[in-house]
């Protein structure tokens, strides 16, 4: 459990930090792990703490701060000894997440964004978590609990404020065991076994160009969304000088709608590693890192374990399958609630200690990535589809899916539909198709590839799943007849607004303001002109941000005006201009006070 | 330049460019302005502001950061640019509280200057009202960041150009701002009124004590030339 920072005496303190400095032998692109044992240990990182650190490692305090300042889950003030995140992602808003909300501060007695007064728990909201599956869900001291109902919440605050973990009787809130692993289609490429060791030893058989070739020949694409050629990506890389090169696995899924990831690393790690272990093969690599997203804490002892015995299997370490001078071992990095460090080049930041702030390229990764060396950075996805491919040959794989999207791909599906989870289905599948399968047929709108995606509506229904025609990480989330989509554009630009890192103006400023014109508009005091400006000022945003998620944060907006006009239509009002400054309003306070209204001249 | 150069086309003039130059470089060097806020010869660029975004064979891209490259054809002074460049000044302007009339730094404001430049009258986004602090605590230097535009430019000559890191950044997102290294102040940081940190701010948000409002009006660097035409005035062909 952790404890308040001022229970410790500062000699103390002194020592608990020097010795967690140590442990990461001061290095300084262990930071993050650096604080987060601090914090675990002295209950957040206070600026005593934060110059503690600072002087153990020889770096400045506000190299500290600016890291630690930038994470959700790190706090510079004291928590409660508990501390639930309650994840506020649309779809678990969907599935009753605001009376669960209420009854936790009915419960705790205080509001979210506080501590209770005797300090036994912190109340808070998080993005999304990945549990969209089994809505509404919250972190509760990095422990998950899914499906969370009003009547739940008093037995959990209760056993909270006693000091236990534990979930209320019935079992149906157990802890880690409880979330439910909601695979409800398999396929030939993910899912399917895999004998460990037989891909990395396939991949043993060629010289590292040739398992270059072979993945260029299978045509995959990478699985974030993006669907850049993995194979040129690691020819790239291969090719470029450097001292070290570095095998990078996008584990931060944190798109809302999104937990495909979960579901693998849960289930098939040890694809996952063998892919990142080809990979380091191919580009010469001996170092693999896997950035896990801190909501994902409870899978990193399982994840450590299968790293364990991989090692003791010899297919981690040195000499790896026998192969003489083939080295390579895995690092698991925690995030720290950060959606932007996803985008990879945060992410990268993010491995080396700092604030997720994104890098402008070129360079691209591939040639300066983590230490300024080359670096593949790909998805869970990607390295689990490469292992296959080494495994069964290319040419197997292009024969799934279509021209330009070859093989299966992952969705994770939820929100109004009878089977939410994640299906394993051949690229080129319909919308229609997609949601007959998951139990949907009365969608009036389905966001594809989350927030950051695109909007359809049952026009496009007709449309393909894949690379060439509407391109998605996976993220599918329904929405059925009666759901106000307006609401839902509204939370998801504010998402957006929450998870800018407030690097670059367009994103840090254009975001909020996107925010306040389209309230303007929904709020019925919008015209013609304010929707132009809603456009135009979308457009700056998305041309002009640094980095995919400032210039993807106009997406929820654009995409509906594209493709559900109406929607904003109904709510304009015929008029040139309405001020969007409420005089009335402004002078009601004065007006009271004064006992009298103002005159207008006109009157 | 030696032989290794090669030509990129800016708004239809070709510009000579060698391999060690970004788009920026190579356009300052042939007189051609590329507007940018939070980017400085001395420091390594930033990136934030984004207003030096041209559109490179196409696409959208920041000109401070990125190498010149053969045959690239970019576009830099076109009616849209200049919109979106607008833009971003504007919500700088909302942003923060700037109060040109009164600044110290007004005539020399990089900021006011852009705003000028782009045809800014008044922003037409509605303001963020902040409620920011002053600190005044250090004998000769304040910070003011109500006319902070977080270009990093403190951050990056505090700790480049003045070995001393006196700034870094604090939160993200639009609870973003410059830190300080220190508990509480200035005054407990090693600033000196000398450092380069103080000299690069483009706007009034770190400025020296006791000696505001010494240039008159008319004297003032863009009180007569916009911003940028240090750097047209060098230009050779039309």
């Amino acid at each position: 459990m952790p404890t308040i920072g001022g229970k410790h005496m500062p000699a103390e303190t002194k020592k608990i930090v020097d010795e967690i400095v140590r442990s990461y032998g001061k290095e300084r692109h262990r930071l993050m792990d650096i604080v987060r044992d601090a914090q675990e240990q002295l209950g957040c990182v206070c600026n005593e703490t934060a110059h503690l650190i600072a002087s153990a490692m020889g770096i400045q305090f506000v190299e500290v701060i600016d890291m630690a300042s930038f994470y959700s889950f790190f706090s510079r003030q004291p928590k409660g000894n508990s501390v639930i995140r309650l994840s506020n992602c649309v779809v678990d808003k969907m599935h009753g997440m605001e009376l669960v909300a209420k009854a936790f501060e009915r419960a705790a007695g205080v509001p979210f964004g506080s501590t209770t007064g005797d300090g036994a728990i912190t109340l808070e909201y998080t993005a999304c978590i990945g549990m969209c599956d089994q809505a509404p869900a919250a972190l509760v001291n990095g422990t998950v609990m899914t499906k969370l109902c009003p009547e739940d919440v008093p037995g959990i605050v209760k056993m909270l404020r006693k000091g236990e973990y534990g979930a209320p009787k019935g079992g149906s809130l157990l802890p880690d065991a409880q979330i439910e692993l909601n695979l409800r289609k398999t396929g030939p490429v993910l899912f399917a076994p895999l004998e460990s060791g037989a891909a990395i030893r396939a991949a043993l058989n060629m010289p590292p160009e040739k398992v270059i070739e072979v993945i260029t020949g299978s045509r995959l694409r990478g699985r974030g969304g993006a669907g850049f050629p993995t194979g040129m990506k690691w020819s790239f890389c291969r090719k470029a000088k450097g001292i070290a090169h570095y095998i990078i696995c996008n584990a931060d899924e944190g798109e809302p709608g999104t937990f495909k990831d979960r579901v693998m690393l849960t289930q098939i790690p040890d694809t996952l590693f063998e892919g990142m272990t080809i990979g380091g093969y191919a580009i010469g690599a001996t170092e693999g890192l896997l950035y896990l997203r801190g909501e994902y804490q409870y899978l990193y002892r399982h994840l450590q374990g299968v790293l364990e015995r991989r090692r003791h299997l010899g297919l981690l370490g040195n000499n790896i399958c026998g192969r003489e001078g083939f080295n390579f071992d895995i690092r698991i990095q925690l995030g720290a609630g950060a959606y932007v460090c996803g985008e990879e080049s945060s992410l990268i930041e993010s491995l080396e200690g700092k604030r997720g702030a994104p890098r402008d390229r070129p360079p691209f990764p591939v040639t300066k990535g983590y230490m300024d060396q080359p670096s593949s950075v790909n998805n869970v996805e990607t390295y689990c589809c490469a292992a296959r491919v080494l495994e069964k040959g290319a040419e197997w794989f292009s024969k799934m899916g279509t021209k330009d999207s070859t093989g299966m791909k992952l969705f994770s599906v939820s929100g109004d539909c009878v089977h939410p989870g994640v299906y394993e289905l051949e690229f080129g599948i319909t919308v229609d198709e997609l949601l007959t399968t998951v139990g949907a047929d009365d969608a009036q709108a389905v966001q594809i590839g989350g927030p950051s995606g695109t909007c359809v509506s049952p026009k496009d229904f007709g449309r393909k799943l894949c690379f060439e025609d509407i391109s998605t990480g996976g993220s599918v989330i329904v929405f059925g007849p009666k759901r106000d989509m307006l609401q839902i554009v509204r939370e998801f630009t504010e998402f957006f607004i929450d998870e800018s890192c407030g690097w670059c103006v367009p994103c840090r400023v254009g975001t909020v303001l996107l925010q306040k014109q389209f309230d303007k508009i929904i709020e019925g005091k919008g015209t013609k002109r304010d929707l132009d400006g809603l456009v135009n000022l979308a457009n700056t945003v998305k041309t002009m941000s640094r980095c995919g998620l400032g210039q993807t944060a106009p997406q929820p907006i654009l995409t509906t005006i594209r493709n559900i006009p109406a929607l904003y239509h109904a709510m304009l009002k015929p008029d040139d201009f309405i001020p969007a400054f409420d005089f009335e309003k402004a002078l009601a306070e004065g007006a009271a006070v004064q006992g009298r209204q103002p005159v207008w001249e006109e009157e | 330049m030696g032989s290794d150069t090669f030509t990129i086309i800016v708004d239809d003039v070709e510009v000579e460019a060698g391999p060690d130059q970004t788009v920026m470089e190579a356009c300052d060097a042939a007189g051609i302005y590329i507007p940018r806020l939070c980017y400085h010869p001395e420091l390594v660029p930033g990136g934030h502001c984004r207003v030096c975004t041209c559109k490179v064979n196409g696409k959208p891209m920041n000109t401070c950061t990125l190498p010149a490259q053969n045959s690239m054809v970019i576009e830099n002074n076109t009616p849209e640019l200049t919109e979106m460049r607008r833009h971003l000044i504007e919500m700088l302007f909302v942003e923060g509280n700037h109060v040109c009339p009164m600044c110290e730094a007004s005539g020399r404001c990089e900021l006011q200057a852009l705003a000028y430049r782009f045809g800014m009258t008044t922003p037409e986004y509605p303001y963020k009202w902040a409620s920011i602090e002053v600190d005044a605590s250090h004998p000769d230097v304040y910070i003011d960041r109500n006319r902070c535009v977080l270009c990093g430019r403190c951050v990056r000559s505090s700790r480049d150009l003045d070995k001393k890191q006196v700034f870094g950044f604090e939160g993200r997102g639009d609870k973003m701002k410059v830190a300080i290294n220190a508990d509480h102040g200035l005054s407990e940081t090693g600033l000196s009124s000398a450092d380069k940190a103080v000299a690069l701010c483009p706007t009034g948000s770190i400025v020296i004590k006791r000696q505001g409002y010494r240039v008159p009006y008319g004297k003032r660097p863009y009180d007569k030339v916009p911003i940028g035409s240090d750097i047209e005035k060098k230009r050779t062909h039309k």
